[in-house]
């Protein structure tokens, strides 16, 4: 079965996709992490207005069986959380990278987008 | 049957498959100045020789006391029904489950405990149940940091001193500062925490701009000296500071004062022995934690939920476990992986033999005998030390009070606890004995507890002028 994996997203390692809006940027995790986790029971963000470092550990993702921290992708300040998922962390599952989505990031060096996968090798990460 | 649990044979087969000699070489590693030097025990005992000791350490236990000692710790009637069931064997090897849906009469029994303290407290959320009283209080003022993100805790100094103390040792090592709140010394309110000094430590430090880094405020009710707080506006501050409330709660007193939902707390903890169980020299006691549904992943421990299995049937199951360490480590709401399942199962069968009713009679008897009390008191002279209102505990000022108290153990009288003894250095309460009566207080104890004072007074009275006039005139300080 073919893992949903948009060719617009950036990825890291640890399965966060990233989309670059400009000075922004919206995070989440992958269709293939939160398969994985399987039934997202809980999703635990930051403060809006956190300031993160790159791979800074922002919040904490439960599911049924696991328990992971998320990881943030680049650096940034926090601008925005989808509080829906704190009545609806299914949302994950559903729409991973749509209404799933988890914080707004606010970049704080473009560079570090560079340092983050393309789909492809996102896709070659997974087949591994 | 011995209790044994290897065999020298079982040894022997483990050390092979590990290559080893002897036991010793397991504990090569560890230094020699840390190894226990052995046990020294004395030989075995028959079991005749052993129920005579037993016999003779119980003989030590003082039965024909006048007990008017509370202090944290209340006696009350048990039904002979709840040793009755919650000795049966379904029920008496109850521990916290680790398989716990294969368990589901176990898991029922702590739903209906957490019921029970919901409705009691007026709150959401209660869990599974915690070590004993103050270790819930910690693990409450642990929650607001949690949840606020904030540092600093305020608690009452009529909160128990035993609590404050555990509490100091939960939040020191995280570097949680804690800071004590005074009580009101003189007029009406005398015994109770001072709100204004609340408010002053509530309000933002600096040049104000910054918010209050005050996550909690803990106060009791009642309190330590059995003084009713006004737990509504200590609420109200606290909230007005982004803080949030903890009470700390006596169970039976809930039948008849309000609960901590219906002032505004927003985590109730408390010591769950006053239903029924014992005094039992100490423990093991039942922590009761008790919170508002927007507070339920901070709630450390089990949490038993109620579902329904495949086939719609009603099942129990340990609900919102992630947040527990064995799934969540480091990141765990607590190290707490444990309840005190046997003690909630008194509380259970305790509170559900009494009902409500029952429970009211309860409280409401006790406060009517410690009335009785303080008039007999009064009377025998020694007054409250305090004028706040109170519901079945106060404080008298008794000259000399750990002297007194000592006298009246020989007169089979316990006369509650000198102050100082739990309040070293306290001078404010260095002359008082806290007292407290129960339902199963009685007119002759209270009629012998105010005799036997009175000669003391009277005694420590004539004393006292006997020792001034015995010191030579120039040596008076």
């Amino acid at each position: 079965m073919a893992v949903d994996v948009p060719d617009d997203l950036r990825y890291t390692d640890d399965h966060e996709w990233l989309r670059d809006e400009g000075d922004e940027a919206t995070v989440g995790i992958t269709a293939y992490a939160a398969d994985q986790l399987g039934d997202i029971v809980f999703v635990e963000l930051p403060a809006v207005g956190r300031v993160l470092k790159a791979r800074e550990s922002f919040g904490v993702i439960e599911s049924v069986k696991a328990v992971s921290d998320l990881y943030s992708p680049v650096g940034g300040e926090v601008t925005a959380v989808n509080g829906e998922l704190a009545g609806r962390p299914e949302l994950v599952n559903v729409e991973p990278y749509g209404a799933g989505w988890m914080v707004k990031l606010r970049i704080g060096r473009r560079e570090e987008l560079d340092e983050l996968r393309d789909a492809e090798s996102y896709r070659s990460l997974l087949a591994g | 049957m011995a209790y044994t649990p290897h065999t020298d044979g079982d040894r022997r087969r483990m050390l092979d498959a590990l290559g080893l000699d002897s036991v010793d070489e397991l504990f090569a590693g560890i230094p020699p100045a840390v190894r226990a030097g052995g046990l020294d025990l004395p030989p075995g005992l028959s079991e005749v020789e052993l129920a005579a000791e037993l016999t003779a350490l119980a003989g030590r236990n003082r039965v024909d006391l006048a007990s008017f000692l509370g202090a944290g710790v209340y006696r009350h009637y048990i039904p002979a029904a709840v040793d009755q069931l919650i000795s049966r064997g379904e029920f008496y090897t109850a521990y916290t489950p680790y398989q716990p849906e294969i368990s589901q009469g176990t898991l029922q029994t702590i739903y209906e405990y957490q019921s029970l303290l919901a409705t009691l407290t007026g709150l959401d959320v209660v869990s599974a149940s915690h070590y004993d009283g103050a270790t819930a209080t910690a693990e409450a003022a642990l929650m607001t940091v949690r949840a606020t993100g904030r540092s600093r805790l305020l608690v009452s100094r009529a909160v128990h001193p035993h609590y404050r103390e555990t509490l100091r040792t939960y939040l020191r090592p995280s570097g949680f500062p804690l800071e004590e709140v005074p009580i009101v010394g003189e007029g009406p309110a005398s015994g109770t925490t001072d709100l204004t000094a609340l408010e002053t430590a509530l309000s933002p430090r600096g040049d104000g701009s910054a918010p209050s880094d005050v996550a909690g405020v803990i106060l009791a009710q009642p309190n330590f000296y059995g003084a009713l707080e006004p737990m509504a506006e200590a609420a109200r501050l606290a909230h007005a500071a982004g803080a949030l409330f903890v009470a700390v709660v006596e169970p039976v007193s809930l039948a008849v004062l309000e609960p901590p939902g219906g002032y505004g707390a927003d985590i109730a903890s408390g010591e769950g022995q006053p239903l029924g169980v014992a005094p039992q020299f100490g423990g093991p006691y039942l922590g009761i934690l008790a919170a508002s549904e927007s507070l339920t992943r901070q709630v450390p421990g089990r949490l038993i939920g109620m579902s329904r299995d495949l086939d719609g049937r009603r099942a129990y199951v340990m609900t919102l476990r992630a947040r527990e360490q064995d799934i969540r480590r480091e990141r765990a709401a607590s190290n707490i992986c444990t309840n005190q399942a046997l003690v909630a199962l008194i509380a259970t069968v305790y509170l559900s033999l009494l009902g409500p009713h029952g429970l009211r009679d309860v409280a409401a008897l006790g406060a009517a005998r410690a009335r009785e009390l303080e008039a007999a008191l009064a009377a025998a002279g020694a007054r409250r030390l305090h004028a706040a209102p109170y519901l079945n505990e106060f404080a008298i000022r008794v000259p000399d009070a750990p002297a007194v108290h000592a006298r009246l153990l020989d007169a089979a009288v316990l006369a509650g606890v000198p102050l100082a003894n739990l309040e070293p250095g306290a001078e404010d309460v260095a002359d008082a004995l806290l007292v407290c009566a129960t339902e199963l207080t009685t007119a002759q104890e209270i009629d012998t507890f105010a005799r036997s004072l009175g000669r003391e007074l009277t005694s420590g009275t004539a004393r006292r002028s006997r020792d001034t006039l015995a010191v030579p005139a120039g040596e008076r300080g």
